[in-house]
């Protein structure tokens, strides 16, 4: 695969998005104070004649659930048809979005959008606010984490959450058991476990990571560190805290003793070392199971999942990892179906297909179903795992925000924090560099940027 | 393409770089070296074969990589087989998988290919043969835009090109890749050096003299004979457009138009996104299918390919 090329046209592409951006966010900032309260309310009653007048909905996701959705949902409505595209994932997709709302053409009438890039549509009113839908009266039903992602930071309900990434430890017990290693409770027996691993195997590595902005982020989380506080146009940048300083503290022992294998996340590579247990660890999100049945087939049976080890011992604190939403772009058409297509996904009955298929909920009643949490997982020898996920999102802080203008501040992630993995630079002062690009890029957006 | 290998191992070859003729000769003479039967070279020999093996090893790769099952990829080594032979599994499920997407990937690719590749060539013939063949002011003018454009890489146009395809209203259709891939500058330029030697000009005025028109001329005189070049021409711009990664990537958004390049990758990318499954084992098999087309273009077109390229070269 051309993987160099693919990197190449990535950033030729992210620059064409900044332009885009910028040009957008100049003019789309300044009025921040109409919005939400002048749109006039959708009554269920105007949902139902659209649906039975029928159209066709463009929707733009990868998510492979929802297929199906799709699929059920024009066979209880006949007159409407899904198109449902795969304009890309992540970041892809978010460069295809921002260009056809730059454009003003082709914007699809529904977008799956990532927590951690929410910000940067809400707040330039690139999207739809769904409280005129009645949306907010949909907030008991989502657990607390997934939920404060689509109001990004601000009043307004700008998608519903379709799943999300409460985190636990992946751990290879098969390894864990050979070389007789406890599974750790806390970050301070994960880093003697570390060590003792690579002692008794040099191939065998606690966990693979070379820098990667979504578990970075996610660690502070859970470390009780906000480094980004948001207030409308004001953003506040910091991580000097106390909990970055927890994170940085073990981490950066765990890269000094060399005790990470340096495979980027999702290539094959490292599909293969969780596959022969030369990775022997993964803190991530509760969507993993589906990726490590397929991506790591091989090792079926010797994974099992534990609760995240804990900064503090006896503490009992979690946080997300990924997660995504469905939004309706502004620009869209139809809105009245866009609306109960999302609604029909996530929270109505295409919650319990995706489930099926192998979705991670956000919603509360579905993550505490005994269903739910009896369902034994035969990847992970016929463990329940979904009662740690259920404990786990219960665990996560709802305080957490990120930047209006996350996928940059995670574009340049690598060329900040990422040198600490390779170089002499350390964390904490990757941090200090990561801080000080972002700052800097909020400021060129017309951001009002404290440090 | 390996004979010169085979037939030099076979054969002792002379042992040092010293000058055969001055060594004293031990065995039965042998004939002269001439131009028919160039000296042979240890060194060369080897070099050639170690290009010849690291151009042919990623080949080889993929042709083993494509029998493994997605767990075989990560359990078995590289260049050799794995326990489980899923090779016919494997692409019965490319076709298949995803409602049988790779299909329609593949008529897309063919589509672009067709129009593209072949309306590059036509238009490449054209030009070529009316500027080698035609005296009209702005020649050289030309000569200087076409020569320039050789030198521009079509990554290099793509966003500008998709930022006019968007004015145009055309992005996310067939037409955005295949009208960009029309244009060939080298294979314009190639045309006309090769039309330059290959049609003399006094079998044109012959045919003029004889009442043929200039398209009689240029369809029964002069095509037949430029007949190496086109097939030359038209192996190069359909390797362009049946690789052509970025334009379609930047132009298109559905993935029902998607040319088999961007399927591919959109199948691998499928293994980084949440509860996305990982389908590596598709993407190697995939990648297999999609090159054998090219290579058997290769293969049938050897023999017009190898002509053209010689073309010019010798005077006659």
């Amino acid at each position: 695969m051309p993987t160099h090329l693919t990197k190449h046209s990535r950033r030729l592409l992210r620059g064409t998005v900044l332009v885009c951006a910028l040009a957008l966010g100049a003019t789309a900032c300044g009025d921040s104070d109409d919005g939400g309260s002048s749109q006039k309310a959708v009554s269920e009653a105007d949902i139902q004649a659209a649906l039975k007048e029928g159209g066709t909905i463009t929707v733009w996701a990868w998510e492979p659930t929802l297929k199906q959705v799709a699929t059920d949902f024009e066979k209880e409505h006949p007159g409407v048809k899904v198109d449902l595209v795969n304009a890309g994932t992540n970041k892809d997709q978010y460069t295809a979005l921002q260009n056809a709302i730059s454009a003003k053409k082709g914007v699809p009438d529904v977008a799956q959008i990532e927590y951690y890039a929410m910000g940067q549509y809400a707040l330039t009113k690139q999207l739809t606010d769904l409280k005129s839908f009645g949306a907010d009266k949909l907030s008991a039903q989502f657990s607390p984490g997934p939920w404060n992602g689509v109001k990004a930071g601000s009043d307004g309900v700008y998608a519903l959450p379709m799943d999300s990434g409460p985190m636990a430890l992946f751990y290879n017990k098969k390894v864990f058991d050979k070389y007789d290693i406890k599974v750790p409770t806390t970050w301070a027996e994960y880093l003697d476990a570390a060590r003792d691993l690579h002692k008794a195997d040099p191939k065998a590595y606690i966990t693979a990571d070379n820098g990667d902005a979504g578990f970075a982020t996610s660690m502070l989380w859970q470390a009780g560190s906000r480094p980004y506080t948001v207030d409308g146009t004001k953003v506040k940048i910091d991580f000097s805290d106390q909990g970055a300083k927890t994170f940085t503290g073990t981490w950066q022992q765990l890269i000094d003793e060399k005790l990470l294998a340096s495979v980027p996340a999702w290539t094959d590579e490292w599909y293969k070392g969780l596959g022969d247990g030369s990775i022997a660890t993964l803190a991530t999100g509760a969507w993993m199971p589906a990726n490590l049945e397929s991506g790591a087939k091989s090792a079926s049976g010797d994974w099992r999942v534990a609760p995240m080890p804990q900064w503090k011992a006896g503490d009992k604190v979690s946080a997300e990892n990924g997660g995504s939403a469905l939004a309706l772009p502004e620009l869209g058409k139809n809105e009245a179906l866009a609306y109960a297509f999302v609604e029909y996904a996530n929270a109505g009955d295409g919650v319990q297909t995706r489930l099926k298929n192998g979705a991670f909920p956000a919603t509360t009643a579905d993550l505490q179903s005994t269903k739910f949490q009896d369902t034994a997982f035969p990847y992970f020898g016929g463990q329940k795992a979904n009662k740690i996920f259920a404990e786990s999102a219960a665990d996560v802080p709802d305080d957490w925000s990120y930047l209006p203008y996350q996928v940059y501040a995670n574009s340049v992630f690598n060329d900040t924090v990422g040198k600490a993995y390779v170089s002499g630079t350390t964390l904490a002062e990757g941090l200090e560099s990561w801080q000080e690009a972002s700052v800097k890029y909020g400021e060129e957006q017309g951001f009002t940027v404290e440090k | 393409m390996t004979s010169p290998v085979a037939t030099a191992s076979d054969r002792s070859a002379p042992t040092s770089s010293g000058t055969s003729g001055s060594a004293p000769r031990l065995r039965t003479p042998r004939r002269r070296h001439s131009a028919d039967r160039p000296r042979r070279s240890v060194l060369l020999t080897v070099l050639t074969s170690l290009v010849l093996l690291y151009s042919l090893v990623p080949l080889v790769w993929l042709a083993i990589s494509a029998t493994k099952t997605q767990e075989g990829l990560s359990r078995s080594a590289g260049l050799w087989f794995d326990g489980d032979f899923a090779l016919w599994d494997n692409i019965t499920e490319t076709f298949t998988y995803d409602d049988g997407v790779f299909t329609r990937w593949l008529l897309n690719t063919l589509l672009y290919v067709g129009l593209g590749a072949g309306g590059a060539t036509f238009l490449a013939v054209l030009g070529g043969y009316a500027l080698a063949k035609f005296d009209f002011p702005g020649r050289r003018s030309v000569f200087a835009v076409v020569i320039g454009a050789v030198a521009v890489p079509g990554t290099a146009l793509a966003v500008p090109t998709f930022l006019m395809f968007s004015k145009m209203g055309l992005t996310n259709t067939p037409w955005a890749v295949i009208v960009p891939s029309l244009i060939s500058p080298f294979g314009l330029y190639l045309m006309w050096v090769f039309a330059t030697e290959a049609i003399p000009t006094e079998l044109m005025e012959a045919a003029r003299i004889d009442g043929a028109g200039e398209l009689r001329t240029f369809f029964r005189v002069a095509l037949p004979l430029l007949a190496p070049g086109v097939v030359t021409v038209l192996l190069f711009t359909m390797v362009a457009t049946w690789n052509n990664y970025f334009l379609p990537l930047v132009m298109l958004k559905d993935p029902d138009w998607y040319p088999l390049t961007l399927g591919l990758n959109s199948w691998n990318q499928q293994a980084a996104t949440a509860g996305g499954e990982a389908v590596f084992n598709l993407v190697v098999t995939g990648s297999l299918i999609t090159i054998l087309p090219l290579i058997a273009a290769f293969l049938l077109l050897q023999k017009y390919w190898q002509s053209g390229l010689a073309a010019g070269s010798v005077k006659e």
